[in-house]
């Protein structure tokens, strides 16, 4: 386990003579680190098609249990990582960020999936949130259309590797007065309200469109309709009308 | 935003209204019911769609139609090759394409394929609403997996396959495929044999599942319901029959039937829907002819999706998805993109009759006729 730096400053061959003789010593960083990455909980909560590869990560072949984190849990109050796996469409953003706020701390966000990164490939859609990093902080992102089970233990891995780095003197949530509530938006006549949370993410500063964020895009408008009847009457008996 | 629902006996003291979802174990994603209660007994149940709407044909509407594939693979992600199926006839039917005999053979089983995968991950999901939690889904996932890895060989994805193109398949079959569709087809029946000892006769599922959420035929009817649902009512009604599309008539399969229309016949037509479509992945494999994939016409289309534009006119074609009729409906107004693209959702309109299912019988029975009903969300609000 070289997640963590050895901060203990006892050389190795010490440290090998005090453990031949039953003296561990390590620092609480660590073992307190190592208790809480072998054992994460997520929420279960699928939202879309990449929920059906975190249930395949969970089931025998994939076997997420091997990271301590098989247990899913249906309450956001008893979970500590949050795996969004899936679009997250403007209805059900804030219902997200809801559940994320009753998650104890230290609590952890994970998107899988194009989807809930950026809108993946209903990007244009316009019920569709380009990104839920907008309202909440995300710590692991996973890319994929799906991503296969294999890479959300990669991801987990990676989130072990963040909690292990994190030391208990100056993790935010071990500070005095510390409370993290993240504004739900509303729906709005267009779209949602506010259109992102400024405090987690704020548009990059070479986005030409900076000036005119949120306002809607038309593509690909079109106004007439096919005269359908006016079409079938003289019907073209060539089958072969592809090209 | 203050909700109401329009219950029947609203502000009676003795009910109760109950909310399920969107975040719910059992409500197969994102779905969402209020459900008005009366003691234990439902006595009003309104669903809450939309919160996966994901604007699949305003896509569709501005992209060029073969490139409109790939979504169709999200629409139903249990078996995404099904769906490619139907978006594959509706163009042809459109630009007037013919399908060389070897495609259509790998077509069909895919599609036979994909059914099964989706017949026993419905099957686990709805025995983990039922209270038997993760154990039978482990087992059919173990077999899932088999299949998907045969997919993924064959198609280069899991999950979203992307393989059917208008007028032919991307990637041919090789012996080996053939060969290891083959095997999955020997050993499966063992699986199900395992499968159904534990459960078919199983005295909980008996008890729990015979004589709930009962759907009347008359009702099923009217309701334009289809697939599994509508024939473990009685009603001999499956697509591959009665269209007979693609090569299904040179097939020997026979269409199970219900008798009660309960949840357990439900689950019972679908576990052995699944023995004939193995049925039929065997007769397929016999039969498989050599020769092209892909007709030589599709080129265009395939190739310059943008260039293609079809005459204007409209196409209607269906398929019988594992979950009921999926239809796609194309307009097309003589450019790149469709006029008009929709999209007929098995699960959307199976869901019609969930209140009249579950009204009267007990909390704990809502969620078992919900798992029964098999939805998915992508396709329902799409």
């Amino acid at each position: 386990m070289g997640f963590t730096k050895n901060k203990a400053g006892v050389d190795t061959p010490l440290r090998t003579e005090l453990a031949k003789k039953g003296v561990v010593w390590t620092t609480l960083d660590f073992l307190y680190n190592w208790g809480r990455r072998s054992s994460i909980w997520p929420m279960q909560f699928g939202l879309a098609c990449c929920a059906f590869e975190m249930i395949a990560a969970a089931c025998a072949r994939y076997d997420i249990a091997r990271f301590g984190a098989e247990l899913f849990r249906a309450s956001p109050r008893q979970a500590d990582l949050m795996i969004i796996s899936g679009t997250v469409t403007k209805k059900m953003a804030p219902q997200v960020v809801r559940l994320y706020n009753q998650m104890p701390e230290p609590k952890y966000a994970l998107t899988m999936g194009a989807c809930a990164i950026s809108g993946g490939p209903f990007i244009d859609g316009y019920n569709v949130l380009r990104g839920i990093d907008r309202y909440i902080p995300v710590d692991v992102h996973l890319p994929g259309c799906p991503p296969r089970p294999e890479a959300l233990l990669h991801g987990l891995m990676e989130l072990q590797k963040k909690i292990a780095s994190q030391e208990i003197q100056k993790t935010a949530w071990y500070q005095k007065g510390l409370k993290r509530e993240f504004p739900i938006p509303e729906f709005g006549p267009n779209g949602l309200i506010p259109k992102f949370n400024p405090e987690v993410w704020q548009p990059s500063k070479e986005n030409p469109r900076r000036e005119h964020y949120g306002q809607t895009i038309l593509v690909g408008k079109k106004l007439k309709a096919p005269d359908l009847e006016l079409a079938a009457a003289p019907q073209p008996a060539a089958p072969g009308a592809a090209a | 935003m203050k909700e109401t629902f329009n219950f029947k006996n609203a502000g009676n003291a003795e009910t109760l209204e109950i909310n399920f979802g969107p975040q719910h174990p059992s409500t197969h994603g994102v779905f969402r019911m209020v459900v008005q209660l009366n003691g234990e007994k439902i006595c009003g149940l309104k669903p809450v769609f939309g919160y996966l709407h994901r604007n699949h044909e305003q896509i569709a509407e501005n992209l060029p139609y073969a490139a409109m594939m790939p979504y169709t693979d999200r629409l139903d992600y249990v078996n995404a090759l099904a769906n490619n199926f139907g978006y594959a006839l509706a163009i042809e039917k459109l630009a007037g394409l013919e399908v060389p005999e070897r495609a259509e053979y790998i077509r069909v089983m895919m599609a036979e394929l994909a059914r099964v995968v989706n017949h026993i991950t419905v099957i686990g999901f709805m025995l983990n609403d039922l209270g038997a939690f993760f154990t039978p889904l482990l087992y059919a996932f173990r077999e899932r997996e088999r299949i998907l890895d045969l997919f993924e060989e064959i198609t280069g994805s899991r999950l979203m396959c992307n393989y059917l193109r208008p007028g032919g398949v991307k990637r041919d079959l090789t012996d080996a495929h053939l060969a290891a569709i083959r095997a999955i087809v020997t050993k499966f029946p063992a699986f199900l044999k395992e499968f159904e000892a534990l459960l078919t006769k199983n005295e909980i599922l008996c008890m729990r599942c015979q004589n709930i959420g009962i759907l009347p035929v008359d009702a099923a009817t009217n309701a334009g319901i289809t697939g599994p649902v509508l024939r473990a009512s009685g009603v001999n009604y499956d697509i591959r029959k009665v269209d007979a599309y693609s090569i299904y008539n040179r097939f020997d399969f026979k269409i199970p039937l219900g008798q009660k229309g309960d949840a357990y016949d439900r689950y019972y037509v679908r576990v052995l829907e699944i023995r004939e479509s193995l049925k039929i992945l065997e007769q397929a494999l016999a039969k498989i002819p050599q020769g092209d994939i892909v007709n030589k016409k599709a080129f265009p289309l395939l190739k310059m999706p943008r260039n293609f534009k079809p005459p204007v006119g409209e196409a209607y074609a269906r398929i019988e998805s594992p979950k009921g009729e999926l239809g796609y409906y194309l307009v097309s107004d003589g450019t790149p993109q469709p006029w008009r693209y929709h999209v007929r959702a098995p699960s959307l309109i199976n869901l019609t009759l969930l209140e009249e299912m579950c009204l009267g019988q007990k909390i704990a029975d809502a969620i078992i006729i919900l798992g029964s009903i098999d939805i998915v969300l992508g396709e329902t609000d799409r």
